[in-house]
């Protein structure tokens, strides 16, 4: 009913049969090879640019030194971030990243990222660790995020992860790709996450299973970084392998300006020009031609904003359909929705209002520059006002390890990506996911609402 | 041979329910892994299964998060095969990469019941129960190299030894 004129292995018109023209993923994975060109089903070694773990760091090490090896192989190649449980709720938890620290000193891991900076997918994004057209592999299944700046995330497992430390090298299997269009700009009030709930609804939760979904459009192109952002990373709960945005002047200003802020820093010379030319040169666009398994487009006009209602992220409803479910929790924050103009929405919806009396709201800013711009401009106070608690850059509550867990019986309002139950804790309490201006809303309500009924109350 | 009891769950049985996340950056060791196998999904799980038992899945078995526990939970209480209509690829890559048969056979996944008698014959590729007899396609070559390694670990330490050797 609410599938929008899709066209299922519709690739035909532009050249299923064309043999040369290839997709991203191909494109993507023949480089991480070494290879001329890679074909689609075939299974490559790859040699990733990026490969990021968190507070797992500590197993991995584990099984890593079963290999017998002194040094990893790619000290610069690795990044690592505390973000999943921090700062450590218990003892074990603090044990866990003292033993990271240290395997970090021992190994001398040059990008690591303490307690507080933030979440890994959008720390690396920050400091542009990874550039269009790499391949980033992560202990981390939100590692799709990366198609926000057309580069190929995948997400693998621990002892993936130790296999790379100690050769570099993973296999891959080339995906079959799918094209996901956006006809034009988003109505205000609809965001791409509800573009991607959307998707996942239409589609079902492995709707893009094994797949690299490419996002194309005006509307794609129109949508800010952070809205790019959350897109990509939403396609881990369409069962995707990796996701795609080609990259534009929007994405390869922000890179700039992350590489320029990161040579400051690093006290390292290079100009404006030497950084442009890095991000232009290593670009990758799929071919006008190449095949899909399937092209679904989306008329942006259509759209409205659109909850996952518990306990799968593919059980969709629109908004109005579950407005007025009473909610005692409202979570803003994760890889998902934790950035600055996620929390841009929830002030301006929070600013001048009160969070309902029996209703808490936790906001967990996905990074600390994220948390410093939203200082700066205000809408901390304003969130902090209304009566928000504000935590430390990290995952915080999503995955239910501490800052937030819902008592039995309870329902919570997210801005996150998963509402499995027990995910956030206990088996017994309901998860709905929606866009930060829903779950602001919904703290100022007490009960899931739609932001543009709240604003209009005033 | 594969030959246990089967423990059947439906479609899109995600990481969270298999292991949840709260213990997954502090639980360490076969023992501990595997008490809080199934805990959300299955409470009666654990403390039952027997060596060669295989569960069985609907759509998307494994999906959500990259844990590992997801799979290694079930290695470590002795399951001997995953059968479901399709599995999500991290989960897919952890099962075979800890040595954990994993395997797509939708006709098999939607038959078989509940604690049912099942057998699992690798070199015909059969499964058998009550409910009938099943074929399943033939696993990749790259799959079948890490199963017959005895995992990933067991295969990066020997390429790493012949390559030691070499130099």
């Amino acid at each position: 009913m609410n599938r929008q004129s899709p066209s299922q292995g519709s690739a035909g018109q532009a050249g299923r049969g064309s043999n040369s023209a290839q997709t991203f993923a191909q494109k993507a994975l023949a480089r991480a090879a070494g290879r001329e060109r890679v074909e689609v089903g075939e299974v490559v070694d790859v040699r990733p640019d990026v490969v990021l773990s968190h507070d797992n760091t500590a197993a991995i090490r584990e099984i890593w030194r079963e290999f017998g090896q002194s040094q990893v192989v790619i000290p610069e190649k690795m990044a690592i971030t505390l973000d999943h449980a921090v700062p450590a709720p218990t003892t074990r938890h603090a044990q866990n990243h003292a033993e990271i620290r240290r395997f970090v000193q021992e190994q001398g891991i040059r990008n690591f990222f303490e307690v507080g900076r933030g979440i890994c997918h959008q720390v690396l994004s920050e400091e542009a660790l990874a550039l269009p057209g790499q391949t980033i592999l992560g202990a981390d299944s939100h590692t799709p995020h990366f198609g926000w700046l057309g580069a190929f995330g995948a997400g693998i497992g621990r002892s993936e992860v130790a296999a790379l430390w100690a050769t570099g090298e993973l296999w891959l299997r080339v995906p079959e790709s799918i094209r996901i269009e956006l006809d034009s700009e988003l109505p205000k009030g609809v965001t791409a996450k509800d573009l991607a709930l959307r998707i996942i609804g239409d589609w079902g939760a492995d709707g893009g299973l094994y797949a690299s979904v490419e996002f194309s459009g005006s509307g794609v192109e129109a949508m800010s970084i952070d809205s790019r952002m959350a897109l990509a990373n939403m396609m881990a709960e369409f069962g995707a392998k990796s996701s795609y945005i080609s990259p534009d002047g929007k994405t390869r200003s922000y890179l700039e300006a992350a590489l320029e802020r990161r040579a400051a820093r690093e006290k390292k010379a290079g100009t404006a020009e030497d950084f442009s030319l890095r991000v232009a040169e290593s670009q990758l666009f799929p071919d006008e031609a190449a095949a899909y398994a399937a092209t679904y487009r989306y008329s942006a006009g259509k759209l409205e904003p659109t909850v996952s209602c518990p306990h799968t992220v593919d059980n969709v409803a629109p908004l109005s359909a579950v407005a007025g479910t009473v909610v005692q929790q409202a979570f803003i924050g994760t890889c998902t929705n934790g950035r600055l103009e996620d929390i841009a929405e929830a002030a301006e919806i929070l600013q001048g209002r009160q969070i309902a009396a029996g209703t808490r709201l936790l906001v967990v800013p996905a990074s600390s520059m994220v948390l410093q711009e939203a200082m700066q401009r205000g809408y901390i106070q304003a969130l902090v006002a209304a009566g928000a608690a504000i935590g430390t850059p990290g995952c915080g509550p999503c995955m239910g390890n501490h800052m937030g867990v819902p008592a039995t019986g309870e329902v919570t309002i997210s801005s996150a990506n998963r509402n499995f139950r027990g995910r956030m804790g206990t088996t017994e309490a309901e998860i709905y996911l929606a866009s930060p201006a829903v779950v602001a809303a919904s703290a100022v309500a007490g009960r899931i609402a739609d932001p543009r009924d709240v604003v209009q109350e005033k | 041979m594969i030959r246990g009891r089967a423990w059947k769950y439906g479609d899109n049985v995600n990481t969270d329910v298999l292991f949840p996340g709260k213990y997954t950056y502090t639980a360490r060791g076969r023992d501990e892994i595997a008490s809080h196998a199934l805990e959300d999904l299955d409470p009666a799980f654990a403390a039952n299964v027997c060596d060669g038992d295989v569960i069985v899945g609907g759509r998307n078995f494994g999906c959500g998060s990259s844990r590992e526990q997801a799979a290694t939970c079930l290695v470590y209480n002795g399951v001997g095969a995953v059968i479901a209509q399709s599995f999500a690829r991290i989960f897919y890559r952890n099962a075979i990469n800890n040595g954990l048969l994993a395997i797509v056979c939708p006709e098999a996944a939607q038959a078989i019941q509940q604690q049912e008698h099942v057998s699992i014959d690798l070199e015909r590729r059969t499964i058998e129960s009550a409910s009938g007899r099943f074929e399943f396609p033939p696993l990749s070559v790259t799959v079948r190299e890490i199963l017959e390694a005895g995992g990933l670990v067991a295969q990066v330490k020997r390429r790493l030894a012949s390559a030691r050797t070499a130099s």
